[in-house]
């Protein structure tokens, strides 16, 4: 018995302990996300954000997370329960569980896979379930709309993503995120992936449902799309998915495009700084882009939206694939 | 000018600019919020606030019950009472505004020869039922001997213009 504890119960109490520490870790980035979120867009509309509850504000979003405990779940009279309530239940799972193969760290991940970007882009596939989901089972017409309209989104601009993902892997040679990190980057090829960067920034931007292309919420158009008829904590659950997700994708980009733990542009002088702060910074950059952009651009119009995707990011990701892998087969630099 | 439109939407120039802006925005322009409770915006001498009657420095009330303010009142907020007092001067027995009535117009305080009733630079004075809004005399001679102080600057600040 003895044996069987040493052999497996402490590598699971192991497991058990980081897979809280992640969780705690993330919905406290998502809590305080919200936070940066308002005061940022308070700060670029020359307003204050938050201010009264607690010192500068800062226990805004518990006392959010309060009323939202404390209110009651409606559920809709002809809507569908099981799926109605499974719903906001799935898409925050799916958030969570990407964040297995993230590395914080230099061998600070909780499952070190071989196939670690396949599994985050199939995990962050999967979140389009629970947003139609939620849009068929609500029974209402705006729900049912943006359902639609967040499952083509995604749809559309993870093509253009996974083609990214090619480039990036092109010059890696690998699927391991801490390969990736750890994969020697020339500046040459640095810039070779810059324009893959921004195309990538633009796309989760769309496969999270952010302004500019929150057509799925589309607060002024369909009244909070798929989200209509949800309250309380099942509301609250979307909530914390889509923050999560938002926070995932940054995270994501930095471990693809940013040398994740790693001091920025190569300084090791900087190395002394644990890499989990490099590691942060770099995610909360991506995050204040992400806000910013809320603040800055207008919504696309839904047309707009799929010509950029298909006619736009499609064809220009895809010679940029080729692109990468001309160059790296001409200058014999093909990694592994 | 094809290829031109090409390259500015393809290098986002002007999307770039609209982030600078608000970044600008961000950073170098100041806050416009007020913290209501605790910080206030500025109020001209003019201001048509609270209604308060005024005393004279020697503590007799300034208002002859002349019922000049009554019969301008357009919403038929006052109601005035009067008769002589011991000593033969005409005061008022009564003095009533009910200020749930009152539109805030200032003519009350326009038509008083002897600026008696005036409108004071108090707003803050929204109550819990709608009993505490009928001001009597008392209230109003209260309120006056309260804000005598800012009143009587207002006052001085808006003469050279009545």
């Amino acid at each position: 018995m003895l044996d069987l504890w040493n052999t497996y119960g402490v590598w699971t109490a192991w497991t058990l302990l980081y897979i809280v520490l992640i969780i705690v870790g993330v919905l406290l980035s998502v809590a305080y996300l919200t936070y940066a979120e308002r005061k940022v867009l308070g700060g670029m509309q020359r307003r204050q954000g938050p201010i009264t509850v607690g010192p500068f504000g800062l226990l805004q979003p518990i006392a959010d997370g309060l009323k939202l405990f404390s209110k009651e779940t409606v559920i809709p009279s002809q809507a569908n329960r099981v799926v109605f309530l499974l719903a906001p239940v799935i898409l925050f799972a799916l958030s969570l569980m990407a964040w297995a193969v993230i590395p914080f760290d230099r061998d600070w991940v909780l499952a070190n896979i071989n196939v670690g970007v396949l599994y985050l882009f199939a995990v962050s596939s999967m979140g389009v379930y629970g947003v139609i989901m939620a849009g068929w089972a609500s029974n209402s017409r705006y729900a049912f709309l943006g359902g639609l309209r967040s499952a083509s989104q995604m749809v559309s601009y993870e093509v253009s993503m996974g083609l990214i993902i090619v480039c990036v892997l092109l010059c890696t040679g690998s699927l391991n995120l801490q390969d990736i990190v750890l994969a020697e980057r020339p500046v040459w090829m640095q810039a070779l992936l810059f324009p893959m960067l921004i195309v990538f920034l633009i796309s989760i931007l769309a496969e999270t449902n952010r302004a500019p292309f929150d057509l799925p919420e589309g607060e002024s158009e369909i009244t909070g799309g798929f989200m209509v008829e949800y309250s309380a904590m099942a509301f609250a659950l979307f909530f914390l998915g889509e923050y999560a997700n938002m926070i995932l994708m940054s995270a994501m980009t930095t471990v693809l495009f940013l040398g994740g733990w790693l001091p920025p542009f190569g300084m090791d002088f900087l190395a002394f700084v644990p890499g989990i702060v490099w590691f942060a910074l770099k995610t909360a950059a991506i995050l204040f882009f992400f806000i910013w952009a809320r603040a800055t651009l207008p919504r696309f119009r839904y047309d707009q939206l799929m010509r950029l995707g298909w006619k736009v990011f499609l064809p220009f990701t895809l010679i940029w694939v080729v692109l990468t892998a001309g160059v790296l087969l001409t200058f014999d630099a093909l990694p592994g | 000018m094809a290829m031109d439109n090409f390259a500015r939407a393809f290098l986002l120039t002007e999307i770039v600019k609209g982030f600078l802006l608000t970044l600008k925005y961000m950073f170098f322009v100041p806050r416009v919020t007020i913290n209501y409770p605790y910080e206030k915006g500025p109020i001209s001498p003019r201001f048509r606030g609270e209604h308060a009657l005024r005393r004279y420095p020697n503590g007799e009330e300034r208002c002859i019950a002349c019922k000049l303010c009554e019969a301008i009142c357009p919403a038929l907020a006052i109601t005035i009472e009067a008769e002589p007092r011991d000593d033969g001067s005409r005061r008022t027995t009564r003095y009533d505004i009910d200020m749930t009535k009152c539109i805030y117009c200032g003519l009350c305080a326009e038509a008083c020869p002897v600026d008696a009733i005036v409108e004071g630079p108090n707003f803050e004075f929204a109550t819990e039922t709608r009993e505490e809004l009928y001001y009597n005399k008392d209230r109003l001679l209260a309120n006056g001997d309260r804000w005598e102080a800012q009143i009587a600057a207002n006052l001085a600040a808006d003469a050279p213009y009545r």
